[in-house]
């Protein structure tokens, strides 16, 4: 229990991802979807952290700074999108959202 | 070696003319027009001073070798009194390409870089496109003289040069691509040029479709290659590992094909061809380049670029039919007689350019690199002139229909009726213009290569498109040139009359070269071989690249030899073509009116002027039963609810199918290809049911096949 | 060593319960703010990493950024303020039972793959740098090997910010 172990972080990570994807298939408010997938980025982010850590490799932090730079441009993306449905239809529930019923 | 190596420099200038014109074309006192002509000519000098000077590089190595060999059978011939080699062996000798290379960029360890490998075929081609562009840009300022978007016009015209130029002299593949891409675009734009009239944005957008699916094929092509060839996508490593058997040959194989697909679309191969004749909605100006020199000739030169793929992926040279072979056959005989139902003079010549491309990729499909090469120069020179001479024509009649708006013009306009003449003659192949010299080399290739008459069939199949030509283009020359003058043409308050001189001289000048490029490869074998050495097989000599990344280096590689029985077939085969479409039209024998009695006679013409139906399958059934059943079964399951297919796989997919087969049946006329259509709307019916619109769904579906997917790979692994 | 071991688990709990409270919680603005402190004590994670360059961005883009675009969205969509039994579908539950089925894969791969004990972190998990931080190892590793995705990235960047405005913009 003395030295900082690979897997305590992998396994945080897993737990974290997990949590946003119940996040992502449960809540019915757009915006709290998209929180929850910031939940799982952040847990890819763990992940890629810890691996760069152990390999001694700067790759890591290389992509954990990408894919934090491409969440940014998700969130502008996705928040602009939910604020387009809200005007149209006053209302952000993703149940009322099913327009491309085939 | 000045020129060559710095030949580079050329695309650039045109680059630079297309930024240059956009941005300052407006000003200028002749809207633009001087500019991109400046920088052309340019190009033109500097192109001719690059092929000068790879002459005599040429023949300096050719020279050192033959010192070499003299050397080395003078120190054998004191070895051994015995000469070993025959004096009239031709001297094997190495070529030097031009190359230059930058790193263009670099991600982690893989560098991409730019470069220049210019060697023959490259040489060959800055000269073809330099002087057909030069001339179209000459032609175009009288031709859409005064029209709106005249600057934009010629800024279009550079940019396509230049992406053509760059194109020949690519260093890597990803530049081919890069190079392709742009050449699209810019055809695409051209097309497009009076875009506000529908027809013509649909024109150029179907171009720009039919093209993409060809594109996936490069890309994929390149993508393998690269991993095949220790991630390199240098032209010459590929074209060497390919050669020396270091690249399996599945990979090669696949790759081919991935290619073929670029060729198909590209330079207008059958099934895909069929944005060519569409793109005739473009200035004619336009349509001569897209044909002769730029677009339609970057397929065929991407395959002779990557010949040592081709070569070896699909076995050319030992006798196998190849993919290639078999489009290009296919290509000669569905173009040419496609060409032979058309009105529009512009689509005969279109027509007309698909079967002589079939041609080309049917030459380099049984190996006769240098007979394609040969036959892409000299037509080039007599196509770009017959498209330049119908734009001539419908210039002064405002129409490019033969059978409404023109006839006689040839006491209207004599000049275009000459060259036109000169021209047609060249493509026909008749003694002694360009086009009866490459023809038969193409027709002599697919006679001697390949073994033991290994693709006899397809010479066969050349001497019939042969016959076809010469039907089509004499039927062509009588509507627009011979009779009595109909519509416009016949319109006594505004005759037509001759053309300026800006557009007759380009004229004279192509009408010149299709007189004088068959010599360029004039053989010296059978009937000729008494013939120069300085003079014969020049194209050859300098325009086939020496070295060990072309198939030269393998024994199967060989060049056909002249065949004078060949010769005399073709030219008796074209003299019947012209006579029998003589007696047809002048003469008025033959069966006339045999469409509108014979029922057999009068579905082949439909088949034909619909284009084999090939554009109903594209958007008639294949668009349609994507669209149209999907559509219609959304509006049959909200009346029947789901009960009505949540029934057994099977009888599902029986019923889908019957369900879709019936609705497209009154929609579309042909029923051959209604399977296709079924299964599509079938599967479709079927993968309706997954798509609820609720986003969670998809996510929960995602999550839970990668769930699975990963569980799997657990247990596996 | 024990002493980062005890940050690890406290950064842990803080990010697992406030992540349960961001997908539980019936209150929107509640859900960002527990979101707010899974972001920073991810950062903090990524101290004990030794990647204070990425600490510092998370910081500065998700809590600094983000954030307040969630709290904006949150405000121009209306959200009811206060508690909202709505936010949460009515069978939950299926939602869970994938998380948990992921999960179980997930751990298990990871237990099997790495093990507890013979994967230790290197005791000296600080990078190679000149001057005792990485920020000048990550800053080199940008702009030299992947200069081209970082261009990539901006150009990404680019587009989303014109996107959004195209979108979002009332017409």
């Amino acid at each position: 229990m003395d030295d900082l172990l690979l897997n305590q972080f992998l396994l945080l990570g897993a737990v974290l991802f997990c949590i946003g994807v119940y996040g992502v298939l449960a809540r019915r408010n757009a915006v709290l979807v998209l929180m929850s997938i910031e939940l799982i980025l952040n847990a890819v982010n763990i992940n890629l952290i810890a691996f760069g850590a152990f390999w001694g490799s700067i790759t890591g932090s290389v992509f954990a700074l990408f894919v934090i730079a491409i969440a940014a441009a998700e969130v502008g993306v996705g928040l602009a999108i939910v604020l387009l449905i809200y005007r149209n239809r006053r209302s952000v529930d993703l149940d009322d959202v099913a327009e491309m019923k085939g | 070696m000045w020129f060559p190596d710095h030949a580079y420099l050329i695309p650039l200038i045109a680059a630079a003319s297309f930024v240059l014109i956009l941005f300052f074309g407006k000003r200028m006192p002749k809207k633009g027009a001087e500019i991109g002509i400046t920088a052309l000519s340019i190009c033109f000098v500097m192109a001719l001073a690059t092929n000068v000077q790879w002459f005599s590089h040429v023949n300096s190595a050719e020279h050192e070798a033959e010192v070499a060999q003299e050397e080395g059978e003078a120190a054998e011939a004191l070895v051994s009194s015995e000469s070993t080699g025959s004096a009239t062996e031709p001297i094997e000798f190495e070529v030097e390409p031009s190359r230059a290379s930058w790193t263009w960029w670099q991600s982690g360890d893989v560098t991409f870089s730019v470069g220049m490998l210019l060697d023959g075929p490259g040489v060959m081609m800055l000269f073809v496109v330099t002087l057909i562009s030069l001339l179209v840009h000459i032609y175009s300022t009288d031709y859409i003289g005064g029209d709106r978007r005249y600057t934009h016009y010629f800024a279009f015209l550079s940019l396509f040069s230049a992406s053509m130029l760059g194109l020949v002299m690519s260093e890597t593949t990803l530049q081919l691509l890069t190079c392709w891409e742009l050449v699209g675009l810019c055809s695409f734009a051209l097309i497009g040029h009076w875009w506000e009239e529908k027809p013509n944005s649909d024109a150029a957008l179907k171009a720009f479709i039919t093209n993409r699916v060809g594109d996936v094929g490069l890309i994929c092509g390149v993508i393998i290659l690269f991993f095949a060839a220790d991630q390199s996508f240098d032209i010459v490593t590929i074209n060497e590992m390919a050669l020396n058997g270091e690249i399996s040959h599945l990979a090669l194989l696949v790759a081919s094909c991935s290619l073929m697909a670029a060729v198909m679309s590209k330079s207008g191969q059958f099934v895909l061809h069929t944005w060519l004749p569409d793109a005739m909605a473009g200035p004619t100006p336009v349509s001569a380049l897209i044909h002769a020199a730029t677009m339609v000739v970057a397929g065929v030169f991407m395959v002779a670029r990557l010949y040592g793929v081709f070569f070896q992926g699909f076995s050319i040279g030992t006798s196998s039919v190849n993919p290639l072979v078999v489009i290009g056959a296919i290509t000669v005989i569905g173009g040419a007689s496609l060409a032979f139902v058309q009105k529009d003079i512009k689509k005969v010549l279109a027509y007309s350019t698909v079967s002589q491309l079939g041609y080309m990729v049917m030459a380099l499909g049984v190996g006769a690199w240098t007979a394609a090469l040969f036959h892409l120069f000299t037509h080039a020179m007599f196509k770009a002139g017959l498209f330049l001479g119908a734009g001539s024509v419908a210039h002064s009649v405002h129409s490019f229909d033969m059978t409404e708006h023109m006839g006689g013009m040839r006491k209207f306009m004599p000049k275009t009726f000459v060259t036109f003449l000169i021209c047609t003659a060249a493509l026909i192949g008749l003694f002694p213009l360009a086009g009866f010299w490459s023809k038969d080399e193409v027709l002599s290739g697919a006679q001697q290569l390949g073994g033991e008459g290994g693709y006899l069939v397809f010479m066969v199949v050349g001497l019939v498109g042969a016959f076809l030509t010469a039907l089509y283009m004499t039927r062509c020359i009588y509507l627009t040139f011979f009779g009595e003058p109909k519509g416009h043409a016949a319109d006594a308050e505004h005759p037509p009359h001759e053309s300026g001189r800006r557009i007759l001289v380009p004229l004279y000048i192509l009408s010149g070269m299709a007189i004088i490029t068959g010599f360029a490869n004039l053989p010296n074998s059978g009937v000729l071989s008494g013939s120069p050495d300085g003079a014969s097989l020049r194209f050859e000599h300098f325009y086939e690249p020496k070295g060990s990344y072309f198939p030269s280096v393998l024994e199967t590689f060989d060049h056909p030899e002249f065949n004078v029985l060949i010769a005399l077939g073709s030219t008796i085969i074209g003299l019947l073509g012209i006579s029998l479409a003589y007696a047809w039209y002048w003469k008025g024998r033959g069966p006339h009116g045999l469409t509108s009695r014979n029922k057999f006679a009068k579905a082949g013409y439909t088949v034909l002027v619909e284009k084999y139906y090939l554009d109903h399958l594209y958007t008639g059934i294949i668009v349609g039963a994507v669209k149209g059943p999907i559509a219609r079964g959304a509006y049959w399951f909200n009346q029947k609810g789901i009960d009505g297919v949540v029934n057994s796989a099977g009888v599902a997919a029986v019923k889908s199918g019957k369900f879709v087969y019936e609705r497209i049946d009154q929609g579309v006329v042909d029923t051959i290809v209604n399977a296709s259509g079924s299964a599509a709307g079938g599967s479709g019916q079927r993968l309706r049911r997954i798509q609820t619109g609720r986003v969670q769904q998809y996510a929960a579906l995602l999550f839970a096949g990668a769930a699975i997917l990963a569980g799997i790979f657990i247990i596996v692994i | 060593m024990v002493a980062q071991n005890v940050f690890f688990y406290l950064l842990a709990g803080i990010i697992l319960f406030s992540a349960f409270r961001v997908v539980t919680s019936n209150n929107v603005v509640h859900a960002a703010l527990y979101l707010v402190a899974v972001l920073a004590a991810v950062a903090a994670e990524y101290v004990l990493l030794a990647a204070e360059f990425v600490a510092a961005t998370q910081v500065l883009v998700y809590i600094g950024a983000i954030i307040v675009l969630f709290l904006f969205g949150i405000m121009l969509t209306r959200a009811k303020l206060g508690s909202d039994q709505d936010l949460t579908h009515p069978h939950w539950a299926l939602s869970a039972a994938t998380a948990v089925v992921m999960f179980g894969v997930m751990g298990y791969a990871l237990v099997d793959q790495f093990h507890w004990t013979a994967t230790p972190l290197p005791a000296d998990t600080r990078l190679v740098s000149v001057d005792g931080s990485n920020s000048a190892t990550v800053s080199d590793s940008v702009f030299t090997a992947y200069l081209v995705p970082f261009e990539v990235v901006s150009v990404l960047l680019l587009a989303a910010l014109v996107g959004a405005i195209v979108l979002a913009r009332k017409d």
